[in-house]
């Protein structure tokens, strides 16, 4: 009995020991590194069972009451606030990098483009989802617009707020690449449920790239960048949530 | 009592069963570990497409009574007091914080969704091309139909078998030989509804995968339910491995592990 016990003992020490083992591997480096090679994997098999394929639209009575907002719910600073103050008329979405014909265009402008409009379920990487309504110009128009060199591999965008977590700030920012850039269902939405994007889901514009989490949809967007790396941005890993240790693939 | 001798060590466990079982530890506790720390991000469960109010059915969270945050748990419209455990624990520095698991029980230990995710990704890969593995194997070897499938004179018994396992009575000799019939029952219904449960439920969670074929996860219940049956699923498979524990440890803790490392079982007398 007095080895059974000892044995119980033993056998707990060993999960504990186990666990404790994790938490050391999640500081070393080259164990990350192993970890992480999961990603390609995910999103190779991902990519190849449905790379083309249209998220799931939903009916108007699946729309949640209230959209929840999350992340930054009002950018800081005097800049934001005087674009709040004249309603974004002084706004730009600038578009550049590796573009023919790099430019900016008004928030009216934006509008007056062709809309395309799509009820969703966001799901954030937190484990909720939440169903909305967005109305925008799909992402491809605007960078056929541009004129997008063949060497652009990346869409950047680059964003008002700026993000704090412990003692690394940096602004926000996020990064898709080319098939999911010119998606059918990618947008620079204005809307939300029918009225013009409240500031807390990120007015006047934000992406959705509705097969992906919702960190890979960034608010607040003020530029949109065409490059062939994003090594130079940042800690180079593509996004400001990658940064800090999030995968680059949020399809998962 | 005067039978005929019989092989005191038989060679239980052969070595592909052997490998994978241990593949299948590891990738279980990390598993589990990793998806407490994800749940943590978001500590709370509902049922259908999206997260409201109305539909949550697990919350798990706190209570502010006078200046002291206590941890409850609340389950469908009763709430329960889960402090130290479910709510508010001790981190690992001793402090008690805010959290839905503690931090004994996820990996890594303190709240870091990101770190969480890479290990669970990672292992969930390792389980399922194992499980692939040992399908394959449990069917063309002949495993399944001959030591998992009960036979018919096995499944007239269970009805025994059930009070031999309450009374913990455990077959001796020659009738040790076979898997008995409950314990068949267990490995099988873990094999072929629970695992399948959660890792359908697990892809269902991906908002890719629900593009390949959109709607499918409506079969589910929605993205939510799905995650909702993903945490039953492991709830399940953690009363199986308790269970399972169990049973390894009353019915000889050094056999059994020695025929799981070693293949070579002692017929218990």
């Amino acid at each position: 009995m007095k080895r059974r016990g000892l044995l119980r003992a033993g056998l707990a020490a060993a999960a504990g020991g186990a666990l404790a083992g994790c938490d050391a591997l999640s500081h070393d480096e080259r164990a990350v590194r192993v970890l992480g090679s999961a990603e390609a994997l995910s999103r190779g098999v991902q990519r190849a069972f449905a790379g083309r394929a249209m998220a799931q639209e939903f009916t108007p009575a699946d729309i949640a009451p209230v959209f929840r907002p999350n992340g930054t719910t009002r950018p800081v600073g005097e800049a934001y606030a005087a674009l709040l103050r004249d309603g974004f008329a002084s706004w730009r979405l600038q578009v550049d990098g590796l573009v023919e014909r790099p430019g900016s265009f008004t928030l009216a402008q934006l509008r007056a483009m062709p809309s395309r409009m799509q009820i969703t379920r966001h799901d954030c990487v937190e484990g909720w989802s939440c169903i909305g309504q967005w109305t925008g110009v799909r992402l491809s128009h605007v960078l056929r617009l541009a004129g997008a060199k063949p060497q652009a591999r990346y869409v950047v965008f680059h964003c008002m707020d700026l993000m704090e977590e412990g003692d690394y700030r940096a602004p926000y920012y996020e990064s898709v690449d080319m098939d999911d850039a010119f998606h059918e269902q990618t947008l620079l939405a204005w809307e939300l449920n029918g009225r013009p994007l409240p500031v807390e889901n990120g007015a006047p514009l934000r992406v959705r790239v509705e097969r992906q989490l919702g960190y890979k949809q960034p608010k607040y967007v003020q530029r949109i960048e065409l490059v062939e790396s994003f090594a130079a941005l940042g800690r180079g890993r593509g996004g400001y949530w990658e940064d800090l240790g999030y995968t680059w693939y949020g399809g998962i | 009592m005067a039978a005929a001798p019989a092989p005191a060590v038989i060679y239980r466990h052969r070595l592909p069963v052997r490998l994978m079982h241990w593949i299948n530890v590891a990738c279980v506790l990390v598993l589990l570990g990793s998806g407490l720390q994800i749940f943590n991000a978001h500590p709370a469960l509902y049922w259908g497409k999206d997260s409201r109010p109305e539909t949550r059915v697990l919350e798990i969270g706190q209570r502010r009574d006078g200046d002291r945050l206590v941890g409850i748990t609340r389950l469908g419209s009763h709430e329960f007091r889960t402090h130290g455990v479910l709510g508010v624990s001790r981190g690992p520095d001793g402090a008690e914080v805010a959290r839905g698991f503690p931090s004994w029980a996820t990996v890594p230990d303190g709240q870091w969704l990101a770190m969480g995710r890479l290990w669970h990704f990672f292992f969930a890969w390792l389980f399922v091309l194992n499980g692939v593995a040992y399908l394959l194997w449990t069917v063309f070897s002949g495993h399944l139909q001959r030591d998992l499938v009960p036979t018919g004179r096995e499944w007239r018994g269970i009805g025994r078998s059930v009070v031999d396992h309450l009374l913990l009575r455990h077959p001796t000799g020659e009738e040790a030989r076979r898997y008995n019939v409950l314990q068949n029952i267990a490995y099988l219904s873990i094999v072929f509804i629970v695992l399948p449960l959660i890792i359908v439920c697990g892809l269902a969670m991906s908002p890719w995968l629900n593009a390949a074929l959109p709607g499918w996860v409506d079969w589910l219940g929605g993205r939510q339910a799905a995650r909702t049956l993903h945490f039953i699923g492991a709830l399940l498979l953690v009363a199986f491995v308790l269970v399972h524990v169990f049973e390894v440890i009353v019915t000889g803790l050094f056999n059994n592990l020695r025929s799981m490392v070693t293949g070579w079982w002692r017929l218990p007398r």
